[in-house]
């Protein structure tokens, strides 16, 4: 059934691999930089352990140079269809390794660790793994490399949401993480399966070309192959019905992750589902049904966006209605890639660019105050606004930016995801139109922590001012600057993510 | 008759379709961790099956390359999941999910 290859066809392989691992380097970079941080704190064991940390910043940001490097190679495919190198690639690498040094930086800032852990042991070398993952999710052109990426960025983020070992929140979060995450990429896979058999093939392009020639003929397996693939997708962006770990797993877990999963893995998981359903899937309705994956999309994204926003509104617990958030605003990623081509994908992109600053900003000062005050609940934050006068203007704009009002970043966010909505002429109002009705319930939710940190008193009121330190200072501030000045000054955003709009292989529009 | 006595793909996915289904009942249904963990086995292996099938009608090795990296994924999840279960079990002595609930509201 298999024959040998000859000899000239082995030296052809061979020749190919020899091109594919130029294309590869910075997640070679980035793979030795992961076994470099385990022998380091193997070496350094006992000592402070800001050696490992800086390592790691020091390690993601030379990755900068690799990356830049690709820019100028001339992109395709290559292992063989495994991968692919393409601006939308390229972007998500810069976006991932970014997030991977922010991930870092607020684990540094936060004093649960010292409580918690003894060492930080392998916790920064997993956070390297956890980029690793979601790079290679970002360029994966075929079910083979999709389903290891995922799995690598699952598996690291198990461990990662249960670190600290001894803490009853933390050990079960990671245990409803773990069990939900495993059923739904074994549902996944099957999903594959069914696609593998429909078209013999697994690499997204030629599964594309192979189903827009089929046509119509199974559409009901095709159906039923996306809907299984989308539950995969969906835990991973966190979105309705995918969403029930996400409240638990983002209370109970380490904050800087917390953070981490809540940008990072949704954003991977937003590449995915791009990628994947751009290129692999024919967008057609079904024969039998009168649906196709759009309209599972419009479902999600609808019930993610009502029931995040609603839900928030009874939370008494900051991260948690934080989770109950990032579940809104997968509902309004879901809006730019129902919309696609090309300005719906620069929509998203920009989105996801918004969304990194405000959500990263809005964790590290919940990080600050629960130094200060050791709690993230909401009544604990009365008074804060004249104790910690920075961190609490700098959380007021962050959350401003989160419901999306103007001067700041988040409104162009919006703005961007709505008008590539209307574009599409008005199909899509209706939906826009949800999306700012949810937009505006949002507002009550994000409002209420300012009005507690400005309006009521606390009831210890001893009135003295707690400083967090000159470096997290200075980093809030820039933060919280730059929130307003894109929000001003949107063009370099908007350019970036249009130059990442462009994606190997793409067939409809 | 002659459908039901030869073994063809139908017979491979009619096996594969029932062992995602007592996956997924196992995973509902229960509430022992390790119990769930083992549905979670059950589902994996359905797509499997569904790729070795796949790949023997179809006539290509990607299927069989994909089940043999599903077989490798599936150990490391067992070890991973088997850590965290049993530091559950060392906190909450008890590795059931219905009792561990400190998280609600």
């Amino acid at each position: 059934m298999f024959e040998l290859p000859t000899g000239a066809e082995i030296q052809s392989i061979i020749a190919s691999l020899e091109v594919s691992v130029g294309c590869f380097i910075p997640e070679i970079y980035l793979s030795l930089l992961f076994m470099l941080l385990i022998v380091v704190d193997l070496v350094a064991k006992g000592r402070k352990n800001s050696l490992l940390a800086i390592s790691t910043l020091v390690g993601l940001a030379g990755s900068f140079f690799f990356i830049y490097q690709q820019q100028c190679l001339p992109g395709g495919e290559f292992f063989f269809g495994m991968y692919v190198l393409d601006e939308f690639a390229l972007f998500f690498k810069y976006f991932f390794v970014l997030s991977g040094i922010f991930a870092v930086i607020l684990t540094m800032a936060d004093e649960q660790f010292e409580a918690e852990v003894k060492s930080m042991g392998e916790y920064y070398a997993l956070i390297v793994s956890m980029v690793i993952g979601m790079v290679m999710m970002a360029s994966s052109a075929d079910l083979i490399m999709i389903f290891l990426s995922m799995e690598l960025v699952s598996f690291s983020a198990y461990i990662l949401t249960g670190y600290f070992k001894r803490n009853p929140r933390s050990s079960e979060a990671a245990l409803k993480y773990l069990v939900y995450g495993a059923v739904s990429s074994g549902l996944m896979v099957y999903g594959f399966s069914l696609i593998y058999g429909l078209t013999g093939e697994t690499n997204l392009i030629k599964i594309g070309a192979v189903l827009a020639a089929q046509g119509n003929e199974h559409s009901l397996v095709l159906m039923l192959s996306s809907l299984l693939i989308i539950a995969g997708f969906g835990y991973k962006i966190g979105a309705v019905p995918f969403h029930f770990w996400s409240p638990d797993v983002y209370e109970g877990a380490p904050t800087p992750v917390t953070a981490y999963l809540s940008v990072a893995s949704k954003a991977a998981g937003v590449a995915l589902l791009m990628r994947f359903f751009s290129i692999a899937i024919p967008h057609a309705p079904s024969a039998q049904t009168g649906i196709d994956w759009v309209m599972i999309l419009l479902a999600l994204s609808v019930g993610s966006m009502i029931y995040g926003n609603v839900v928030a509104l009874w939370q008494k617990n900051v991260k948690r209605m934080l989770a109950y958030s990032s579940i809104a605003h997968a509902g309004y990623l879901l809006l730019g890639i129902i919309v696609m081509g090309k300005f719906g994908t620069q929509a998203t992109l920009f989105y996801l660019l918004s969304y990194f600053l405000m959500n990263f900003g809005a964790f590290y000062v919940v990080i600050l105050i629960a130094n200060k005050t050791g709690s993230e609940h909401l009544d604990d934050y009365r008074g804060l606004g004249k104790k910690m006068p920075l961190a609490a203007a700098a959380l007021t704009v962050f959350l401003v930016s989160l419901v999306g009002l103007p001067p700041t970043l988040g409104f162009i966010g919006k703005l961007m995801i709505f008008s590539a909505l209307l574009d599409k002429g008005s199909l899509y109002l209706w939906l826009a139109l949800i999306g700012i009705m949810t937009s505006v319930i949002s507002l009550y939710y994000y409002m209420l922590i300012p009005l507690n940190m400005y309006l009521r008193e606390s009831s210890q009121s001893d009135g003295k001012e707690m400083n967090p330190g000159i470096f997290a200072q200075v980093l809030m501030a820039v933060l919280m600057f730059l929130t307003l000045y894109f929000g001003l000054f949107f063009t370099p955003l908007s350019d970036i993510s249009k130059y990442g709009s462009a994606m190997f292989g793409i067939t409809l529009h | 008759m002659e459908q039901l006595t030869t073994i063809g793909l139908n017979h491979y996915l009619t096996i594969s379709a029932f062992l995602l289904g007592f996956g997924l009942f196992a995973v509902v249904t229960r509430k022992n961790a390790i119990v769930i963990l083992m549905g979670v086995e059950l589902i994996l292996n359905a797509a499997n099956i569904n790729f070795l099938a796949f790949s023997k009608y179809n006539g290509g090795m990607q299927g069989a390359m994909f089940s043999l990296f599903i077989i490798v994924i599936a150990a490391a999840e067992a070890a991973i999941a088997l850590a965290i279960v049993i530091n559950i079990f060392k906190i909450f002595k008890s590795v059931d999910v219905s009792s561990i609930d400190s998280l609600k509201e």
